[in-house]
């Protein structure tokens, strides 16, 4: 086990660097001098170079690298070129609106899917299952920021549930909660159509496996056969779903929140990419993909509670 | 095969092939000029002269999803030829040298990729080289390169196992011409299969850059912009906002449905990955 | 310990989307009495055993009865039949390697027989447990309840399975197919302990076999099966006897068959030469970056094929065989030694030499992967002409197609068929075919008919003999089966762990064995009975 925990956190730490490597070459050294490129073309030559020696330009790249990594380990992404605030500052407000929609949209996914999933395993080539088939193919097709509009069409706009966009803050939890629960549904619910059809699918070749017969031969009927070893075993090839699927919940929440107006990340970087404010969308960009491998370090984890073969091997 | 298990492939080949002409035919005839502008016609509900409707500036929409699908479909199908040529080469030659450095470089490449989500390497490329249809081709097509190079050597080590390959290793066979002679022609079935859901998701995927303005720009139509445009006038217009969702959603169901038929018609062991 | 009938089938018939898969099946067993089911794959065996479960696939129609202890087993309801299984029926599969649920240890999935029945509480099954794996021979301070079953070896997963199955001390035991997937020593321990079972716990047993061998002397009656029929049952030592069914016979000599294989000729000059080889595999790193470990498959081996020479290479499962025979085909370099075909080395300078390579051909286990599906015949048997200097021309290459098919006892004509189109024994008659056509001075067969059944694999024994007599083959026959071994070559040599422990002429190793080693195996190998007065072909 912590032969398997040290080689994931081994390779945590070098997906990182890497991810950082390409962003800043990206960012800073792609664009020629990322001072002229913020400021356009009709800067002032005193304003560029001003510029420059704020951000440090006229330090060699490695240099500069190093800085804004370690910078970025202590909290400091440094400062807005636009707005002339700590960039970190800014993420942090933003991201308390696009982690939770992400993660609601992630709880909500999950909790559609694997009871999809088991019930149309359960009844495969019934009715039943061909509903949810069916329903699954709809679901997958489906844009969710146009699914977006049309929730607030149908229950901001005719039925006036819910407010059509917008964003209370946290002071008060529960109108926060209700602000991001049509955002949510549209994030979730088309991924809900793929994991369910993961979760079936899954199930299915398990249920071909040699030790499900066992479990019947056992006395098991198939439903507790199902249950006592086929649902575990499933997690397997689903569990490398979800952890892809949070980077597109992710990407997914940035897009949604320009549906419903939310003051999350998907505005801030927005916002900085016509601003050309290079510090912050080479900052949200970075958060975005650290969260992306983060979350899949985490699969990896749980990978090694469900199966112990990882546990004892390598 | 009976006709009810083809249905999928008739069905889904049927719609595809419905946005595949729309988009073709809109290089010689359009119902309506999409460029020209004619506010005296704006916002007119689908019927009459209009099939589909006008939207604010008095375009014609069935014009625009026409010229629309051109977008959705270049951007898609060139994003696949990107993942596809880069990712199943890739896949090979990891497979064949299984366990080796090159192996783990080509994976260990994958992996990063896989961490740069289409949207995020879209704004990477937007915040230095402005928006553009290029840069949803170059983003999505990027995030298809992980996707076949997995698929691609996953099935390909299985391949190796088999002792046909071990055949023909014995009659002297290099590792190269294993994996063009006897590798990639039993990863057809395989690659087509998943070609055509990469192609519907490369849909999806390409109207979400252009709805956030990371993908084609004014004037060329496409359908995602024509939903960020409609979002303000959904209330008094739904019209504006049903008719390019409706397209995006037929399409990527048609490509969808086809990709399931044509895995039942040439390999039902097939599993494509959908994420 | 013989008692009433236990389980009765009275004219059993199955049918599956209207396709008859078992017809009229009838069979009675005894309690403490062993009835083995055997027959070759195919013949209706497992589908019976699955219909006395209630287990059969969704689709299929049973018609007839099952009797167990009375009650008919047909007219029973499922959730009847889960009372049942585990309870009054055990059953044991195959597979030891994918019968057990991998996420869970082997004392939960023991115990869940226990629980599910409602047989005691989750203390007392865990007691009883710990037992009943201490009974089949994993005892609690070696094979702790907490165990995985990856880490556990095959023979002992199967030992776990048979403990699930007699947990709760059924009447009846079915095993299907319990040893095949096993090594021969590992084979007669799970026998022994099967065998135990019925003589000390009074259960019945109903055996599947497809190897006539391993039931001969356990079991009291046997029922041979053919295209879902039973062609003959009786007792035992009556069956052997009698014999009066031809299928039963046509087994039966199938599996002791012996060939006639032509004089040894007399040998010139040393054709493969084993020199000192070891071969090492990097076991995955402990730590990330910390150097990485070896382990040596192959530990210094030497041996000399002299030309016409027929070479066995015995041993079970892990022993280091194949990872030689990768070597000599120059597949895989080697770590220390060398090895030299006609004098030259088969992998040098980090490259599988081509010169030397073509004169030696291969043919594998696995009559279904080892063509590529794409190709015709004619194609698929011609890859080896790679290896020439100079591609035949077109007349030439049909020549030697035909010749080749020709042969092996099939037509020119198969050339432009497709692989599909063949059955496992015409699959691995190709597969000759492929090793022929260059001519090569040496064929390496590596389980070349492990995959198939007895009486097609009699064939291809016999269509060997032929062969050599017919090209003066040399070849080295790799097998962990010791009767095809001691049937097909002429000197033999016998390894474990990586070494070669024994090496001598077939016959005198067979009979007069010197390393302990060879003895175990000989001793573990299950033989047919020497009782066969009407039949001509009997073993020695």
């Amino acid at each position: 086990m912590l032969t398997y925990l040290l080689k994931r956190l081994t390779s945590l730490v070098i997906s990182l660097l890497v991810a950082s490597l390409v962003i800043f070459l990206v960012v800073e050294v792609a664009p020629g001098d990322p001072a002229s490129f913020m400021l356009g073309l009709n800067a002032q030559p005193d304003t560029v170079a001003a510029l420059r020696s704020e951000l440090g330009l006229d330090m060699p790249k490695h240099a500069r690298y190093l800085g804004w990594l370690s910078g970025m380990v202590s909290g400091d992404f440094g400062m807005s070129y636009t707005y002339r605030t700590p960039v970190a500052q800014m993420i942090s407000d933003r991201l308390w609106v696009s982690l939770p929609l992400a993660l609601m949209a992630l709880a909500l996914s999950t909790l559609i899917a694997f009871p999809a999933g088991l019930f149309a395993a359960a009844r495969r080539g019934s009715a039943g299952d061909m509903g949810v088939m069916g329903a699954t193919q709809l679901g997958v097709a489906i844009p969710n920021f146009w699914f977006a509009m049309m929730l607030v069409l149908v229950f901001a706009i005719n039925l006036r549930w819910f407010s059509a966009g917008g964003f209370p803050g946290w002071e008060d939890p529960l109108l926060a909660l209700k602000a991001l629960t049509l955002p949510a549904i549209a994030l979730a619910l088309p991924q809900a159509a793929i994991l369910t059809r993961v979760m079936r699918s899954a199930l299915l070749d398990i249920l071909g496996e040699d030790f499900m017969r066992t479990a019947r031969a056992k006395g098991l009927s198939a439903r507790q056969a199902i249950w006592r070893h086929g649902l575990r075993n499933a997690l397997i090839p689903v569990l490398t779903i979800i952890g892809l699927q949070f980077s597109f919940l992710l990407a997914g929440a940035i897009i949604i929140e320009q549906v419903f107006f939310l003051p999350g990340l998907g505005r801030l970087v927005f916002q900085a990419i016509t601003q050309r404010d290079l510090i912050v969308v080479e900052s949200v960009v970075m958060l975005l993909v650290f969260a992306v491998i983060v979350v899949n370090f985490a699969v990896d984890l749980a990978y090694a509670v469900v199966d112990p073969r990882l546990r004892s091997r390598r | 095969m009976s006709l009810w298990r083809s249905r999928n492939l008739l069905l889904g080949g049927g719609l595809s092939l419905l946005f595949v002409a729309l988009a073709l035919i809109s290089f010689v005839w359009t119902p309506y000029d999409v460029e020209k502008l004619n506010i005296a016609a704006k916002l007119k509900a689908p019927g009459g002269d209009y099939l589909l409707g006008t939207d604010h500036f008095g375009r014609d929409i069935l014009s625009m999803i026409m010229v629309g699908a051109r977008t959705s479909i270049a951007v898609a199908l060139v994003a696949v030829g990107i993942g596809m040529g880069a990712g199943v080469p890739l896949g090979l030659t990891a497979a064949a040298r299984k366990g080796g450095w090159l192996d783990e470089v080509i994976m260990r490449g994958n992996d990063l990729i896989f961490a740069f989500p289409s949207l995020v390497i879209a704004i990477l490329i937007t915040a230095i080289a402005g928006p553009g249809a290029i840069n949803a081709i170059i983003a999505i097509g990027i995030f298809n390169i992980p996707v076949f190079a997995r698929l691609t050597r996953g099935a390909a080590l299985s391949l190796w196992e088999r002792e046909f390959i071990l055949a023909a290793r014995v009659c002297g066979k290099s590792r190269t011409r294993i994996s063009m002679e006897h590798i990639l022609p039993n990863l057809m079935n395989l690659l087509i299969v998943q070609g055509t859901i990469q192609f519907s998701l490369g849909i999806l995927a390409e109207a979400g850059l252009s709805y956030v303005g990371l993908g084609a720009q004014p004037p060329t139509p496409s359908w995602g912009r024509m939903l960020a445009e409609a979002q303000t006038m959904v209330s008094f217009a739904p019209h504006l906002a049903l008719v390019p969702g409706l397209a995006i959603m037929l399409t990527v169901l048609g490509l969808n449905l086809m990709g399931d038929g044509l895995r039942d018609l040439l390999d039902p062991r097939i599993r494509v990955v959908r994420t | 310990m013989t008692g009433d009938t236990l389980l009765s089938v009275e004219g059993l018939s199955v049918a599956i989307n209207g396709k008859t898969i078992l017809d009229d099946v009838s069979l009675t067993l005894a309690a403490g009495k062993i009835l083995a089911l055997t027959g070759e794959s195919g013949s209706g065996k497992s589908m019976t055993a699955l219909a006395v479960m209630g287990l059969l696939p969704g689709r299929a129609r049973a018609t007839g009865a099952i009797r167990l202890g009375g009650t008919d087993l047909l007219t029973r309801t499922e959730a009847q039949m889960c009372d049942l299984r585990g309870n009054d029926i055990g059953m044991i599969f195959q597979e030891p390697m994918t019968a057990l649920n991998p996420v869970q240890t082997i004392g939960d999935q023991v115990a869940e027989t226990i629980l599910i029945h409602g047989a005691a509480d989750r203390q007392a099954a865990r007691i009883r447990a710990a037992q009943v794996l201490g009974r089949v021979g994993l005892p609690q301070d070696r094979f702790p309840l907490t165990r995985y079953p990856h880490e556990l070896s095959g023979g002992q997963r199967q030992r776990v399975v048979i403990a699930m199955a007699i947990a709760l001390r059924p009447k009846l035991l079915i095993a299907d197919e319990p040893t095949t997937a096993l090594d021969v020593t590992t084979q007669a321990q799970i026998l022994d302990l099967l065998q135990s079972l019925v003589r000390e716990e009074g259960m019945a047993l109903l055996m599947i076999t497809h190897d006539l061998a391993v039931v001969s002397d356990m079991a009291d009656d046997i029922a041979v099966m053919q295209r879902g029929k039973v062609v003959e049952t009786g007792p035992t030592r009556q069956l052997f006897a009698r014999m009066a069914h031809p299928y039963t016979r046509q087994l039966f000599e199938a599996s002791g068959h012996r060939v006639s294989l032509p004089p040894h000729p007399p040998a010139d000059r040393p054709l493969l030469e084993v020199q000192s080889v070891s071969r090492d595999y990097p076991l995955p790193r402990r730590l990330p970056f910390m150097p990485r470990q070896n382990f040596r498959a192959v530990n210094d081996v030497s041996f000399a094929l002299m030309q016409g020479d027929r070479v066995g290479l015995v041993g079970e499962s892990g022993c280091g065989k194949s990872t030689l025979t990768r070597a000599i085909l120059g597949l895989e370099p080697v770590q220390e030694g060398r090895i030299l075909l006609d004098g030259a080395p088969v992998f040098a300078h980090g490259h599988p030499n081509l010169e030397v390579r073509r004169k030696m051909q291969v043919v594998f286990q696995d009559p279904y992967g080892s063509f590529n599906p794409r190709h015709r015949v004619g194609k698929l048997i011609t890859e080896p002409f790679h290896l020439l200097p100079a591609q035949p021309g077109a007349s030439e290459r049909q020549d030697r197609i035909a010749e080749a098919l020709t042969a092996v006892g099939l037509s020119p004509g198969d050339a432009d068929r497709y692989i599909h189109a063949f059955s496992g024994g015409q699959r691995q008659r190709i597969a000759i075919a492929r090793a022929l056509i260059i001519r090569p001075e040496l064929i390496v067969f590596d389980e070349a008919v492990s995959a198939l059944d007895v009486r097609v694999r009699a064939q291809i024994l016999d269509l060997m003999a032929d062969l050599s007599r017919q090209y003066r083959l040399s070849y080295l026959f790799i097998s962990h089966d010791l009767s095809v071994v001691r049937t097909i070559t002429d000197r033999v040599l016998v390894m474990r762990h990586g070494r070669i422990v024994e090496d001598g002429p077939t016959e005198q190793v067979y009979t007069d064995p010197q390393h302990p080693y060879t003895r175990q195996l000989l001793d573990a190998a299950p033989r047919l009975p020497e009782i066969t007065p009407e039949s001509p072909h009997a073993p020695a």
